[in-house]
């Protein structure tokens, strides 16, 4: 039940920037795929256009290898959970459970039994009487996804579905929607603008941006391997280092970085170092390592088990580096501290950086 | 009398104000309608608030009242949805007619229908060539109570609308409901009370109305004559005994109507406004 969708293209406004232009991926069979991006990147549009709640201005969308791009919602057999929930408010869980199952005439015996099937598939057997307005918001989502999956839809399509959700319940949900897709296999595609929510479920991320494809693959892949400075500045936190190609390398601060093979010499470079890819020593203690850059503590943010320390250069740019509490204990840091700090590793682009 | 505590202070005066207004301004007002009656005997009493003549004027009164209010239930939701659902050019025009009959002397409304209507305005010289008598006939009555009670249904109906969002409609959708068992499924049962206390509305107030009635209905005692106008012709002969006799009926019978209508109202609400105990 693999998705596949072919260069579609939707604007709303004739003449307008098109909310998604030629966007092209493919979502694998029993996967979640993720769709990453800020807002604004065209994801829901693409979401909808995939549900049938939109129709593309140009391009195709097949679901399982037919093409259903002119088919219409009512027939597409996909499960939608939306973030506001869209439940029913006026009927109790059981009834908006069922609903999918009513419309479609299904035998009264076998809806109930979808219905208990559904409710024991998301945990909320006691509350089945219930009205939404009686539940908590994790409770409401889980209720969605009942909803969505007893029609027994070819594939699963979710709207930021925890985005309405404080922190908490959102990892819990995030762990139950993974169990709930090992047991169910279903081709699922997740919109979301969490990074970690999408680099921690899905096996296939596709990251947009500005309604195009900014980088497809494997959530490692798209970690380590950033295809585009948007990619690279958009997942993972990166602090930007800016500089130029000296010598067959990239001059960025005190810094010498292997550079992409196009580079010319005197072009501009900038690199993106993750947090957590810098390792910082006192400036006193010079211990031989690889490519010391040296600055001050401008500012630390304690965040429960490690510290944000956030490094003023030299060059004016300021760059975060996250430390353990014990490595930041053993340290002694004070804001005006001169540390050195070395760079592990650092995705290297041509050309100026512009936000 | 605890008062649970606010930001705003005052509760013991506000509700002490609230009780003296409103029975300064409808209490008092209305136990001495239901004394004025008292000066008759109890077969004096009866004979006049079941008179034909009466019987004949709360008869079109409340059938009228509930006609309009009924097609105000239908023509307001759609106003109130494509008010709500859409924009197009001219929108805050429409905003602004619906609001109109609540403006305009209802004596000036009852002017303009009656032109419109009579034999050889507007509408009346092709409605009379169909056989339809508007003007001077219960028909004429009904027109002018619907006309008086459409922002009632539109003004209830429209932020119920606001409130119910697309996504819902969509959610059906994706379920394989059709745009028919979306809206009677999703959609009617979701604005039901907001239709119920519209519909209330906008019959109280043409069962009260008397100002666009007293033109187009013609008057005719046992067959255009509304209840208000009785009164009023009652009180004009220095009946006030009788004429308030006959105004203690429709007060009861306003009351019992209003009161089931909230109970209908309580019912269908407490399904929607519950909330999570805490």
């Amino acid at each position: 039940m693999s998705v596949v969708v072919e260069q579609v293209t939707r604007r709303f406004s004739p003449g307008g920037s098109p909310a998604v232009s030629d966007v092209s991926f493919h979502a694998p069979t029993g996967a979640i795929t993720s769709l990453l991006g800020p807002s604004g990147a065209g994801k829901s549009t693409l979401l909808r256009l995939i549900a049938g709640l939109e129709a593309p201005d140009a391009g195709r969308v097949h679901i399982d290898g037919v093409d259903c791009t002119r088919q219409p919602v009512q027939q597409r057999g996909v499960g939608v959970v939306f973030q506001s929930y869209a439940l029913f408010r006026h009927m109790t869980v059981r009834e908006n459970i069922a609903f999918g199952l009513e419309v479609r005439r299904l035998p009264r015996a076998e809806t109930e039994a979808r219905v208990d099937e559904m409710l024991r598939l998301v945990q909320l057997e006691a509350l089945g009487h219930r009205y939404p307005g009686q539940l908590s918001g994790g409770q409401r989502q889980r209720v969605a996804f009942a909803r969505a999956l007893a029609i027994r839809p070819r594939v699963l399509l979710l709207d930021e579905p925890f985005g309405a959700l404080d922190t908490r319940v959102r990892e819990e949900l995030r762990e139950w929607l993974h169990a709930l897709h090992s047991r169910t296999g279903l081709t699922t595609l997740l919109v979301t603008h969490d990074q970690e929510e999408a680099l921690e479920i899905s096996q296939h991320v596709v990251v947009m941006s500005e309604g195009r494809v900014a980088q497809a693959g494997a959530p490692e892949d798209i970690y380590n391997h950033p295809a585009s400075p948007f990619v690279a500045s958009f997942i993972g936190g990166a602090s930007v280092l800016r500089g130029r190609v000296q010598a067959g390398k990239a001059e960025v601060g005190s810094l010498a970085l292997d550079v992409p093979a196009a580079a010319r010499e005197g072009e501009a470079v900038h690199a993106f170092v993750r947090p957590h890819d810098i390792k910082l020593a006192r400036h006193e203690v010079s211990t031989p390592g690889p490519q010391p850059v040296t600055g001050r503590v401008a500012r630390l943010k304690a965040v429960g088990g490690f510290v944000k320390v956030l490094l003023a250069l030299p060059s004016g740019d300021e760059i975060t580096v996250q430390v353990s509490r014990s490595e930041f204990d053993a340290l002694g840091l004070t804001e005006g501290d001169a540390v050195r700090a070395d760079v592990l590793s650092a995705s290297v682009f041509v050309g100026d950086y512009a936000i | 009398m605890s008062s649970p505590h606010r930001v705003l202070p005052g509760f013991r005066l506000s509700l002490g104000f609230t009780w003296a207004y409103v029975g300064l301004l409808v209490l008092i007002p209305l136990s001495s309608l239901v004394l004025k009656t008292v000066s008759l005997s109890w077969p004096q009493f009866w004979d006049t608030v079941t008179a034909p003549r009466a019987l004949a004027a709360y008869r079109l009164s409340f059938l009228a009242s509930f006609a309009a209010a009924l097609i105000n239930v239908v023509f307001g939701l759609l106003v109130a949805w494509v008010l709500v659902r859409y924009r197009f050019p001219g929108r805050s025009l429409v905003e602004s007619l619906v609001d109109l009959p609540f403006a305009l002397p209802t004596a000036v409304a009852g002017l303009t229908l009656t032109t419109l209507f009579s034999a050889k305005g507007w509408y009346g010289q092709h409605l009379e060539a169909l056989g339809l008598k508007v003007a001077y006939s219960s028909l004429g009555v009904a027109v002018a109570l619907t006309f008086i009670g459409l922002p009632f249904v539109v003004r209830t109906v429209q932020p119920v609308l606001e409130d119910i969002d697309a996504d819902v409609e969509e959610a059906a959708a994706t379920l394989g409901a059709t745009p028919w068992q979306t809206f009677s499924r999703v959609l009617f049962p979701a604005v039901l009370p907001a239709l119920l206390s519209g519909f209330t509305l906008a019959f109280a107030r043409a069962l009260g109305e008397y100002g666009s009635v007293v033109f187009i209905s013609g008057n005719m005692p046992m067959r255009t004559e509304i209840v208000p106008l009785l009164i009023v012709t009652k009180l004009e002969q220095y009946d006030y005994a009788g004429a308030t006799a006959i105004a203690v009926v429709m007060l009861v019978a306003s009351f019992l109507l209003l009161l089931v209508v909230n109970l209908l109202q309580r019912w269908s609400h407490r399904r929607l406004e519950t909330r999570p105990g805490t």
